[in-house]
Parts: structure tokens; sequence; C-alpha cells
């Protein structure tokens, strides 16, 4: 019993879920005295649906209990650490037998969650023993030079994993031929893609893996000064990253002569974002850095000319970095072995929305798009139908059920008009209205547009007018016809990716959609029984107790009855607010 | 357009009389550095809780930067606030995975439950109602943040007995 121990996951959405609670249930039994076991943190396990994780690993391996509270916490302490019997209706992971939730489990190759759930994020002990920094001592050791580690990148084919896809290698190589006294690898970890957390779960769970591939690209590029340019959003990834900083630098890991590389000096400091979507545009986030408004610059000169302080920049993404140290210790061999022609490793996607197990899934790129959402996420919530999948966040678009068998590369899911973006795999079932979701991006876009460039800034303002008007039920005729030809003003007229891009999921969602746009115009009618300006509401006399709850709640008191007696909704005076629909406890509501 | 997002009218920005000597080690901390704006900005708020008026005209006269460069930074991210924030600010998610996972119905109830609107602060000064892009629990959606916590998988009752509860512990 000695060496049996307790891992609880404490990344953020463990916490919101519960998990300090539990991680403080064990504290006080351990503290207690009577028992004793090793207990232990780590950060996001990636199986999010079944938060709070605790691991216990005894003399038989290891055994993951999901959705753990206080209560399941004493009945762990009870069985399993008493009586040494695993409660296996809790388990959702076992060395020993499989469990419904391998489906989520067993297709995933983990290289840039490698240590994510395994190690606790805030001691550096534990990411040497899994073969931390040892890239960074290979390089030190061999004295391998820098062209030969930018050739090991070029040779892996790793790609871009912030959205754009560009050959990290490559990127490398043209900061490298910029000579100059000063140089700078920034991190880009300003990960404002709603829907996307993987670089959250990364800096939480394993800060230090970042900060090594930082490390590689400064020595392979010559940088002088590294940043971290972190959203303020992420306080506990910035915490984690503080206290990484301070570890790598008391062993050596930053400073001067980096593991007696002569001449060898770097540091890293963490720049907290103020919140711009449009920060994570390369030029933006250096005008950010600089003090001044996020506002993109003209390219060329591209960073890796003149960059932050007008000096030789190169910015890569967190999930990028992370891949780094893994690469110099496999080869590039090992890692271009898993994906496709053009698009090699894994890639880490957030399955989030109407999707049975969210959560941060790992796969070989080449997985099809079904595979991802239907065998490892399980499928759609409640055995609804599923509609679309929306990819790359603001910038990318719907794919509908058609293209299910399209495979995740960056030239595959381009060709369907959505972007691989940063990973982020937003499922919608049929109750998603998708003018509403076209609708909710492009009023992402329009208050997040830096107000630079006239298409984009008037633009986006326009295309979300109409877009507005068709859930209001006061679409016109040409009106779909409208956005397209805006859509293709902005992409054509727009300095940075921001414009260039916003416009996606509007053409995405007409392209596959366009009958939904078309009942909403001309039919006033919304499919999905979303847009409530478009649908009636009824009360179902049968079903109605009279509770008056719905009269209560009706701001325009057009809800007539007395108590114990049914209802009635006088029509001329309804907005259609769907009010009376959420707070009737009966379904005694018809909407149509 | 980000600029829109100023509905503050300057005259009324704020009177209350704050102390200023507060900020005198972070105007020496940052003066003289290059890309200082934003950090002392962000320095400022965290004293305040907002980036008051005189703290602008002075941070401006003891460092040389431009008083309208600083109100175009402050005025252009989502983080400053030129008007006193509530005690707790609830910070409500709409990122795309509560947004299909119906964040707005929180918002509703949230204006419903505390009287305000979306950006504004209750009467008692203890709550501000924000609406935020993405907090990155989506897994858990729809979420909401106040402080340093995140509170997942809510409904509009659950996220007014989170806001009665810290109101009760508030009062005691």
């Amino acid at each position: 019993m000695e060496n049996t121990k307790i891992i609880v996951g404490l990344g953020s959405c463990g916490i919101a879920a519960g998990a300090k609670k539990v991680y403080d249930k064990f504290l006080s039994i351990q503290e207690s005295g009577n028992l004793s076991f090793d207990l232990q943190k780590t950060s996001c396990i990636g199986m999010c649906y079944r938060e709070p994780l605790v691991e216990v690993i005894d003399s038989n391996g290891s055994y993951m209990y999901g959705e753990i509270d206080e209560n399941k916490a004493s009945e762990i302490i009870e069985e399993h650490i008493l009586k040494n019997t695993p409660i296996v209706d809790y388990v959702v992971k076992a060395d020993t037998f499989k469990t419904d939730d391998n489906a989520f489990i067993d297709d995933q190759v983990k290289i840039t969650l490698r240590n994510c759930g395994y190690i606790d994020p805030e001691n550096i002990d534990e990411y040497e023993a899994r073969d931390g920094y040892r890239a960074i001592k290979k390089i030190a050791g061999h004295q391998v030079s820098r062209l030969d580690v930018i050739q090991t990148i070029i040779d892996s084919g790793l790609r871009g994993r912030g959205g754009g896809g560009f050959p990290t290698g490559l990127k490398w190589k043209f900061a490298n031929n910029n000579k100059a006294q000063e140089k700078y690898i920034i991190c880009n970890a300003d990960e404002g893609d709603p829907g996307a957390f993987m670089d959250r779960s990364v800096l939480e769970g394993d800060p230090h893996s970042v900060l090594e591939g930082m490390i590689i690209g400064a020595y392979a590029i010559e940088a002088t000064g590294g940043v971290i340019y972190c959203r303020a959003e992420y306080p506990l990834a910035i915490v984690r990253l503080q206290i990484a900083i301070e570890q790598a630098r008391k062993k050596g890991y930053l400073g001067n002569n980096i593991l007696g590389i002569h001449g060898f000096n770097f540091d890293i400091y963490i720049k907290e974002g103020a919140g711009a979507f449009v920060c994570g545009e390369e030029t933006a986030l250096i005008a950010s850095i600089e003090g001044e408004r996020g506002m993109p610059r003209k390219r060329p000169p591209f960073p890796a000319a003149s960059g932050l302080w007008k000096q030789p920049t190169n910015i890569n993404n967190v999930e990028t970095l992370a891949n780094i140290p893994w690469i110099i210790i496999n080869g590039a061999a090992e890692y271009a072995k898993y994906g496709t022609d053009r698009s090699k490793g894994t890639k880490v996607f957030a399955l989030v929305g109407k999707i049975a197990r969210s959560g941060l899934a790992e796969v070989p790129m080449g997985m099809s798009i079904r595979d991802v959402i239907f065998k490892i996420g399980g499928g759609i919530q409640n055995n609804k139908k599923f509609k679309a999948v929306q990819m790359g966040g603001p910038s990318g678009g719907c794919i509908p059920e058609h293209l299910l068998d399209t495979i995740v590369d960056y030239d595959s899911v381009n060709a369907t008009g959505a972007i691989m973006g940063s990973g982020g795999m937003v499922v919608m079932d049929e109750d998603t209205c998708m003018i509403n979701v076209a609708k909710f991006f492009l009023d992402f876009t329009e208050k997040e547009s830096c107000g630079k460039c006239t298409f984009c800034r008037i633009g986006t303002k326009r295309m979300l007018e109409i877009l507005t008007r068709i859930t209001e039920g006061k679409g016109k005729e040409g009106d779909i016809e409208k956005l397209e030809e805006l859509s293709y003003q902005i992409k054509d007229s727009s300095l940075c990716g921001l414009g260039q891009t916003a416009p996606n999921p509007v053409l995405t969602t007409i392209k596959y959609f366009r009958h939904e746009y078309e009942a909403h115009i001309h039919d006033k009618r919304c499919p999905a029984k979303v847009c409530t300006s478009l649908l009636t509401f009824e009360i179902i006399p049968d079903k109605c107790t009279g509770c008056t709850i719905c009269a209560v709640k009706c701001p325009t008191d057009a809800i007539d009855g007395a108590r114990k007696e049914v209802h009635f909704i006088r029509e001329e005076d309804c907005i259609q607010c769907g009010t009376c629909f959420a707070k009737c406890r009966f379904d005694a509501i018809k909407v149509f | 357009m980000r600029i829109t997002r100023i509905n503050t009218n300057i005259g009324e920005i704020d009177q209350q009389k704050v102390d200023l000597s507060s900020i005198d080690s972070l105007i020496e901390k940052y003066k003289n550095k290059k890309g200082n704006m934003i950090p002392i900005l962000q320095g400022v708020q965290e004293i305040y809780g907002y980036i008051p008026k005189d703290a602008f005209l002075k941070v401006s006269k003891e460092t040389q930067l431009e008083l309208s460069d600083m109100y175009g930074v402050a005025t252009f991210y989502a983080q400053f606030r030129l008007k006193p924030a509530g005690k707790h600010v609830v910070k409500v998610c709409h990122g795309t995975a509560c947004h299909v996972q119906n964040a707005k119905e929180l918002t509703v109830a949230l204006q419903d439950s505390l009287k305000v609107s979306d950006g504004e602060t209750t009467d008692d000064g203890l709550f501000t109602l924000e609406s935020v892009a993405c907090l990155g629990c989506c897994s858990l959606a729809p979420v909401l943040m106040i402080g340093d916590e995140t509170y997942g998988k809510l409904n509009g009752d659950k996220a007014i007995k989170i806001v009665r509860d810290i109101k009760r512990q508030e009062s005691n």
C-alpha cells in the first residue's frame, strides 16, 4: 500500500468540474494520517467529458476514475485503497481491462499531448523523467549544428499548428538566414479561436515542452530573446508558465551559455495579451508586444526579416513548439511516419458542441472527420441527427454530412471551404440553425475587426446586418447574392488573415445549406426552430396545468388564463421571445 | 469594429477620487522601457480595477506617453475598463461551443436576476455582467467565470444560484 498513488487532474476544466474539492478531500484523508498513499496533481487528461478525473496507480497498474465527486472519492478510499478492490463501475480507463471509453482513447496517437495528464506540470523533475530537456541536451552533447536542427524539422514535415500550416522548418530557415545582433522567437499563445482549447491544455499540462521547443528554436535561429504572448483569459496557464520558466532558469536551461553551448544566451518572458482576436495575426501580435494597438502591418517585410523591434523574429504556435523536442529525440522520419503526403504527424482536435464525448483528441493526420466525430467522439448527444461540424473557428467553415469522409489534413479540409485552423471541431445537430451560426461568427469578426481595412471594417458590418435581417424574417430577394458579393470583396481587399477569412462561415453555409437561407427568406420559416421571430407559439390545452409561470414570465403580458386553468397566448401581442417555451415545466408550449 | 465597444460618455467616466500615489512604483518600474504602455495600463487596472481619468493624465505626464495613444490602446483591447467595475465580474462565455449550448440563456437569466444589461454594474457595486469570447473550457459549455473561478455545465437557474450564493456570502 506504500506506493499507491492517487493523481487528480487539475486543469481549468477539471477545476471547473469540481476537481479541487476532490483533491482537498483526498488531502484531508491523507492528513488525517491513518492511511498512506501518495497524492499528486496533474493537468488536463483530455477526457473532458468525464471530469473530474482521478487516477489510482497500485501494484496492478493504473485505474482512471471518471466523474468523481467528494462522495465517490471516499468510496475510492474505502474500496480501492483499503480493500484493494477497484470500483469497476467508475473506471473509464484501466491497464487490465477495456471500458466503453476505450473508443475515445485507442485510436489516438499522443505526441503533442505526450505528457499531459501524466506529469505534475509544476514539477520540472517529472518532465525530465519523461525525456524532458533531453532534446536540447542531445543538441548540446552531440554539437548538432543549427542547420542540422532546421533540416530535421524540415524533414519531419511539421507545419504550423496555429492554422496557417506554413512549414515550421522553412520558417526557421528564413529567420536563420537573416543575420542580426538581436533576434526574437515568439510563442503565440493567444488562442483566441472560440471553440479551441488545446493550447491552454498544453500550457497548463506540459509548459516545459513549450519552453524546450522555444529553446531549440532559439538555438536554431540564433535568437537572443523569447516572448510568450499568452491570453489573460488563461490565468492558470500563465501561473504554470511562470513556475516553469523559474525552474528552467535554475537548472540552466535558460540563461547564458546554455548547457555549455558557447555564446548561446537566451531567456523567455511572458507577455499577457489584453484581449483582441486580431493579435493572433503575426504582425498585429508584434505591434501588441511593442505596446501599441494590435493592428496588422503590411508584409513584406515579413517578421523573419523585420519583426519585433524591427529585428528578425520567428513566431510559432504553442502546439507546434510542443512537438519540437519529440521530433529532435525521435527523429524526423519517426514523425513523418504519421500523416499524409503533405500533412505529417498528428493534430490535436478540440471536440466540442453537441458531441457525446467532448474533449481533446490527438489523431494522426489523414483520419476521416467521420472517424474523429463518431468513433472517437462517440457521435451526437442525445441520439440527435448530425448536421454539420464547424472547423477553423471564425476563419473556417461548416462541413456538412455528405463530406464527413473528408480526411483531416490541411489541403483536404481547405478544399471544403473550411480550414484546419487551430483544430476546433464544433459539432452541430439538427437543432442548430446554420444562419444563426453564420451570424454568430460574423458578429464576432465584426467586433474583432481592427478597423484598418475598409472592406473588413464596413463589409462585415453590412453582412451582419443582412444576416440579422434574415433571422428576423425580414430577408429580401437577392440577399444571398449580396452576401456572396460582399464576401468576395472582403476576401480580396483585406490586409490580414482576419478579413481574408471572415466571410468563410457565411460562404460555406450558403454553399452547403442554401435551402435554409431560402426557407428563412422566402417562406419566413426557420427549419431548426431557432430564430424565434419566425416561430409561432401555442399552448397545448391537454398539457397545460395552469401553473401561471408562463403568464408571469411573459414580458408583454400576452398570456391569459386563471390559476389551474388552461392558458392562451394572444398571438397579436406575442413577440416570439420564447420565454414561455423555456419556462414551461410541462412541455405544454408548441412551437411551429 | 473594436472601437465601437466604447459606449461610455467621457464626461461621466469617473467621479471617484483615487489615490494616485499607488501607481508611483509602477511608473518607476516601467518608465523609459520600450513597449511599456500595455503593462502600465494593465498595472493601473490591477490597482484600481479600471483606468481612472486622473491616472491617464498622471502616467502621460510622468512617462511622456501620449494621452491619445494611451486612450487608443485602452479602448482597443477588451481587457481595459474606463469605468469602475463591480467587486465580482461575471464573465459569461459566448464562444462557439457555449453559443451552440445556449449561452444566451445564462446572460438573459443573469440580466433578469441582477437587473442590469450586459456590460453594466449592479447598483450595490457587487457585480458587473459581461459577455466574453471563448474561455477555453468548451467541453463544459456553457460556462461562466467569476474571478479566477470557472463554472461549467450551467443553465439559467444554476447561473442565478452561483450569483446568489456569492451575494449571500458578501452580506455575512
